[in-house]
């Protein structure tokens, strides 16, 4: 019997979370760790892939001279930009932090009524596309506008990706420390607080890390509420200057920009460690009781969906029955649904396969390259929809001859690149939830590595693979950039055939697009709600 | 290890989640990939920026007349353009039709465009042609001040676009200079004030537009017409077909021209070239040929609530608008409006890219 994958553990690597095991404390000293070589082995190759767009950002900017690119870089428009992306992305990523998490720990944690409904609602809003919300805000009011309206509409759009990282951390947690915590006299308080936030942690990190990343590569909203940032500047630049060196270069200053956020979550993150009383405590904590504050619970849930979901269907309800003339003909709405359908399954199942390798690497083997490696992963993220789509482009005619351009693998392929990291952070959080011990001793048994990955692993992730597909499955939908170049001709996702018709005045056909879009999005958020209850005596669901 | 897996004795969820996509992905194949074949030659691909109202219905009548099939793919033009750059000489573009001017120079600075066939070239003034005989004009538009009567009375209104650097403007003027219609206008008053008069002009519009910097054109029309800004420039048809869209009774604005001649009075030209690495020379040549055709010209003039100006083949709009022969542009060419790199650099300068 070959050691098994805990020993790699004797190094812990800096920043990751460990499991406390004082069994094997002895035993590790006599046996040399094994390579995990196939897990090594595919990790670097999807990093590989995942840096195939930084690697395209280098050529192009290389190639107007860095002469061209510092005059572009250091000139004043630059400063402005950049105190705008700056503030913008710490405001937003902190109200989602807050929102987020104290969303999903009144949905996950306490009796408040209809628990199974908020879970759905408290999702959705993630797959309405950015240039729906503020379309939708800015034909409300016209001081939804800049700074103001950005933060606004941004919060609403993406507080989910900290929800939902958050609300499957708070499910699986083992209430026996929060027992321990309080037959020890600490204060309800105290204990929420050191205790329930400190297990979520690293899901709130990670949700938090999510909205900063996006928020840097965003663009629609910011464009509809005309707030200037980096990435609009991008655009600019492709859009008005027809310069892509120069968006390229740009772009890589956005990539340095999530460094120092990559970084930053680094330090929080700080050595947490989260255990569980025991192995195999798959018991589910007894609500939260809020008795009075049911009321201000219920009203910050109503007033939350009201205005994340609210605000756009109404609008788009709005146009709809306004909505002036059919100018325009498109796909027909089921072909476009089943089309997008089809993009986000697929995408939603590469990515998060893809995920698992490199979390599996990164949570359980770590150590100092193997955690640079996974990091250099989220630096796509940052990069613009646009530029990954020209990338790709670049590298299938100067590599495979136009070879599988502009066909469903490789837009497949792009969604997967674009919105690996969504489905890392699922995947990582729930992995190092997982008790090892429990790898370990089937290890031990004799099952192989690859069995005990799918039979043990697996299973005890699950909520998190559903999680982690599901954030990309939402994404999916509603992206439009690079679709509009990646995609077969003559093919229209309802994003872009949304698109078509919005930028062309024609609201009351662009309407039912978006509604279908929050429809189709509402199915993976009610698999999730389903996915989390199955199978478990939810006393919650008895009060 | 393989053996292994015969012994795993339960499909785990994973498992079944990949049966199923793989299920998913055979079934789906047409609503994935489509059934769009762009490989025969009785077909071809066109890459269009121009809005879709008018190109669907070019489009069908086109396929109607010829027999070849035509598979649009629509993005902003100058995101084609780009694309285009980047796909080389494996771009599956046949044809590029654009909006304006500027992206057509572009790909012609590159090389990447084939020279149109003459005779299609005749049937459109060669003012409004590419000086290189690389793309054929098709059709045009022009910029117009929008205003809100209700915010500014028109005697308040300026008769040169010079004069919107006046003081007095201030907070009421709405600009989108990112927009590819307002760098022609940057050119013209570079090209008749200098380079120091422009800047100093464009510095004083953005101090007047302070709050009022939009994206796009769109928002310039609704934003006037909502009352928010007093005044903008933008091309004629924004204002036509917002009216279209929102009716007349919830228009609450209105257009006017600057003064004849005036540098902020722009022809700005939609047309359409062949790319170099197509495969299907022949049959986008007839595309071109009929672009510039009496039947398309009557189509872009018809009500095909594109309001743009037909330009070719002698036909005249039929949109209830000023006719294109009654207008009286500034002067400037194609051939000086370029690629717009000098309107960019100074807008550059000025704090407004």
């Amino acid at each position: 019997m070959t050691s098994s994958p805990v020993l790699d553990r004797s190094d812990p690597g800096p920043g990751e979370p460990g499991l406390h095991r004082p069994g094997y404390v002895a035993e590790k000293k006599n046996r040399r760790a094994r390579r995990p070589r196939a897990l090594i082995a595919s990790a670097v190759l999807i990093a590989a892939v995942l840096a195939l767009p930084l690697i395209f950002l280098l050529i192009e900017a290389s190639g107007s001279g860095a002469a061209a690119d510092a005059r572009l870089i250091f000139r004043p428009l630059t400063a402005e930009l950049l105190w705008n992306t700056v503030r913008l992305t710490v405001v937003v990523t902190a109200l989602c932090g807050v929102i987020g998490t104290a969303a999903a720990w009144t949905v996950e944690r306490t009796n408040v009524p209809g628990r199974k409904i908020w879970a759905v609602l408290v999702v959705v809003p993630l797959a309405i596309p950015d240039f729906v919300v503020s379309f939708g805000w800015a034909s409300l009011w016209t001081w939804i506008h800049g700074f103001r309206g950005a933060v606004i509409v941004m919060t609403l759009a993406v507080y989910p990706l900290v929800y939902l990282p958050v609300a499957a951390s708070l499910r699986g947690t083992d209430p026996g420390q929060e027992e321990v915590a309080r037959s020890l006299g600490s204060s309800r308080v105290r204990t929420f607080v050191r205790i329930t936030l400190g297990q979520a942690r690293g899901a709130i990190l990670g949700g938090c890390l999510l909205v900063a990343m996006v928020m840097l590569a965003e663009y629609g909203a910011f464009e509809i509420v005309g707030y200037q940032t980096f990435t609009t500047e991008i655009f600019t630049e492709i859009n008005v200057a027809f310069s892509l060196p120069a968006a390229c270069a740009l772009a890589l200053v956005l990539v340095l920009l999530s460094l120092i956020v990559l970084g930053a979550e680094g330090r929080l993150r700080g050595r947490g460690r989260v255990s569980r009383s025991g192995a195999l405590a798959q018991r589910v904590s007894a609500p939260y009781r809020l008795g009075k504050g049911k009321i201000p619970a219920l009203a910050g849930l109503v007033a939350l969906t009201g205005l994340s979901l609210g605000v756009p269907v109404g609008s788009a309800i709005y146009w709809m029955t306004s909505g002036g003339h059919d100018s325009l003909t498109g796909v027909s709405m089921p072909s476009a649904a089943l089309t997008t359908a089809l993009y986000g399954l697929l995408s939603g199942g590469l990515a998060t396969l893809m995920a698992l390798p490199v979390a599996v690497l990164a949570v359980r083997h770590p150590g100092r390259a193997r955690h640079f490696l996974e990091r250099s992963t989220y630096l796509v993220l940052a990069v613009p929809g646009v530029v990954i789509a020209l990338a790709l482009s670049y590298f299938t005619e100067h590599y495979l001859g136009g070879f599988g351009y502009q066909t469903a693998p490789l837009l497949i392929l792009a969604y997967a690149i674009m919105f690996f990291p969504l489905a890392l952070v699922g995947v990582k959080a729930s992995l190092a939830r997982a008790p090892v011990s429990l790898d370990e001793v089937a290890r031990s048994l004799g099952q192989p590595r690859l069995a005990v990955l799918l039979r043990v692993t697996l299973r005890l992730t699950g909520p998190g693979l559903v999680a982690a597909f599901c954030l990309v499955f939402l994404s999916v939908i509603t992206e439009l950039t690079a679709t509009l170049i990646l995609i077969p001709t003559g093919v229209q996702t309802l994003a872009s055939q949304f698109w078509v018709y919005e930028t062309n005045l024609s609201y009351g056909q662009a309407a039912p697009f978006a509604l279908v879009m929050i429809a189709v999005a509402a199915i993976p958020s009610w698999v999730l709600g389903r996915f989390f209850d199955r199978g478990v005596a939810d006393p919650r669901m008895m009060t | 290890m393989a053996r292994r897996w015969g012994r795993t004795p339960r499909m785990t969820a994973a498992t079944l989640a990949v049966a199923g996509l793989v299920t998913a992905a055979m079934t789906g194949c047409s609503a994935l990939s489509g059934s769009a074949s762009t490989s025969s030659s009785g077909s071809i691909t066109l890459y269009s920026g121009q809005h879709p109202q008018t190109t669907q219905k070019l489009v069908a009548a086109f396929e109607k007349k010829t027999g070849i099939k035509v598979s649009v793919r629509s993005d902003d033009e100058d995101v084609l353009a780009q694309q285009i750059v980047t796909e080389g000489s494996h771009s599956p573009a046949d044809v590029f039709y654009t909006e304006n001017s500027p992206p057509l120079e572009f790909l012609q600075g590159k090389g990447l465009l084939s020279v149109v066939r003459s005779s299609t070239l005749d049937a459109t003034p060669s003012k409004y042609n590419s000086p290189q005989n690389d793309w054929v004009g098709v059709s045009a538009r022009v910029s117009v001040l929008i205003y809100n009567p209700s915010v500014i009375s028109k005697s308040q209104l300026p008769t040169s676009v010079m004069q919107l650097a006046d003081p007095k403007y201030q907070g009421k003027l709405a600009l989108a200079a990112g927009e590819t219609d307002f760098q022609p206008i940057v050119t013209s008053v570079l090209r008749a004030h200098g380079t120091a008069a422009t800047l100093k002009w464009l510095s004083a519009l953005k101090a007047n537009a302070a709050g009022h910097l939009y994206p796009d054109n769109e928002t310039i029309a609704s934003d006037v017409n909502k009352g928010s800004a007093a005044l903008g420039i933008i091309n004629q048809y924004y204002w036509y077909r917002m009216r279209a869209e929102i009716g007349a009774g919830a228009i609450h604005s209105k257009i006017t021209h600057f003064a004849p001649h005036d540098p902020g009075y722009v022809i700005d030209v939609s047309g359409a070239a062949i790319l170099k690495s197509s495969k299907h020379q022949a049959a986008a040549q007839q595309f071109l040929a009929f672009l510039v055709s009496k039947p398309a010209q009557e189509i872009i003039g018809g009500h095909s609530l594109s309001y743009e100006y037909p330009i070719a083949s002698g036909v005249t709009t039929a949109a209830p608008e000023t006719p294109l022969s009654q207008l009286q542009p500034n002067s400037i060419t194609i051939g000086d409006l370029g690629t717009g790199t000098t309107a960019i650099t100074l807008l550059r300068r000025a704090g407004l890219l």
